[in-house]
């Protein structure tokens, strides 16, 4: 195995003596996080019982995204990392979008035709949307 | 990497710790390179994901009377306490960094442990939650025999009634267990993967190997672990609390 010349000839600059540690999250943050993400799930649970129609699904979605978004910015450190990791995830949700709604809209615009064509070829078929 | 890293380490290098890898000049590159393939390998666990979530608001939107009806199937209480395990698990993992962060030894052990135990008690009540489905038919597509109402199966939710009889189940009822096993089963897969790795990263920590100098597959496993349990807190509202 190819081992380097003497390591200590390497150019290194002081900060890189001081090891990994850039950050330590507060343990007091730890906790309020692990907390706010009980209380949302709670938050959650109770909206079911709200009739608010499609908005239901908006909400659940809303506060799910929150509690991500607790996760990533305090247990996952992006909050105090380097901004390129942060810039990776979010390029991933951007993605994952194009990926969605494009496919989504798709859906919905070919549902109809494609219900009337089932409608018109077996008549005895319940419909499959209310 | 372990075992580079401890053959780097001879007479020659006194300055190059015996966990860091030959090829890197300093810890810091050495933690910052691993990381950077960490965060790289959660964006495609993302997208890989992201195909069932698809899959998941396709059907649902074509088919939205199968999931509300569906959906009384499975139990909220223990989905609800899943999710507060696998939230718990991810705190104790973050804790663990810490520990690792400060040297904190026997903490960190400890933090990994229970890590460890809760992703057991999740796929315990994982365990618990498929074989009543097993038992009552509520399979995928294909092999759905459900042999009673959403009602009578799920006597733990009370709020379950407003599904009417069972002459009105939709069908393709099946197309919701098919969504549902598929994005569970990845779900948990994923648990388990993540707990052979903690289980490795435990032992290591028993052993002594990390420290504020060197803590990195504790680090990147949290990252992992919490990328889990972030798909979790999408699965539970999704799958369970459908309006």
């Amino acid at each position: 195995m190819n081992e380097p010349p003497a390591q200590h000839e390497m150019n290194s600059s002081p900060s890189d003596d001081h090891g990994l540690v850039s950050h330590v999250v507060p343990a007091i943050v730890l906790v309020a996080v692990f907390a706010a993400l009980i209380v949302l799930t709670g938050i959650t649970l109770a909206a079911t019982w709200v009739d608010l129609g499609p908005w239901n699904l908006v909400v659940a979605m809303a506060i799910a995204t929150v509690k991500a978004a607790l996760v990533a910015l305090y247990f996952m450190h992006l909050r105090y990392d380097h901004p390129f990791h942060g810039l990776l995830f979010v390029a991933a949700l951007v993605f994952l979008a194009l990926f969605l709604v494009p496919t989504l809209q798709d859906t919905v615009d070919t549902e109809p035709a494609i219900q009337q064509f089932r409608e018109a070829t077996s008549p005895g078929l319940p419909k499959t949307s209310p | 990497m372990t075992q580079a890293a401890t053959s780097s380490h001879d007479s020659s290098g006194h300055d190059h710790p015996p966990f860091l890898a030959h090829h890197y000049e300093t810890p810091k590159q050495q933690f910052d390179a691993g990381k950077l393939g960490m965060w790289i390998f959660l964006v495609t666990e993302v997208l890989f994901f992201g195909g069932l979530f698809c899959a998941y608001a396709v059907y649902r939107a074509t088919h939205p009377e199968v999931f509300i009806y569906a959906h009384q199937f499975l139990d909220k209480n223990l989905g609800a306490l899943n999710t507060v395990v696998l939230l718990a698990s991810s705190l104790s993992i973050a804790w663990a960094v810490r520990c690792a962060q400060l040297d904190q030894q026997r903490a960190l052990v400890a933090c990994l442990a229970i890590t460890l135990a809760l992703a057991a008690v999740f796929l315990g009540v994982k365990y618990v939650e498929y074989k009543q489905k097993w038992e009552h038919g509520l399979l995928w597509a294909g092999r759905y025999q459900a042999a009673e109402s959403a009602e009578t199966a799920n006597h733990a939710a009370p709020e379950a009634h407003h599904a009417g009889n069972p002459e009105s189940a939709p069908r393709d009822v099946g197309i919701f267990f098919s969504v549902y096993f598929t994005m569970t089963g990845l779900h948990g897969i994923h648990v388990v993967a993540g707990m052979g790795v903690i289980a490795w990263v435990l032992v290591l920590a028993v052993k002594g190997r990390f420290s504020s100098q060197y803590y990195n597959p504790v680090d990147y496993t949290a990252l992992y672990w919490h990328l889990v349990d972030m798909i979790w807190i999408y699965l539970f509202p999704l799958l369970y609390l459908i309006h």
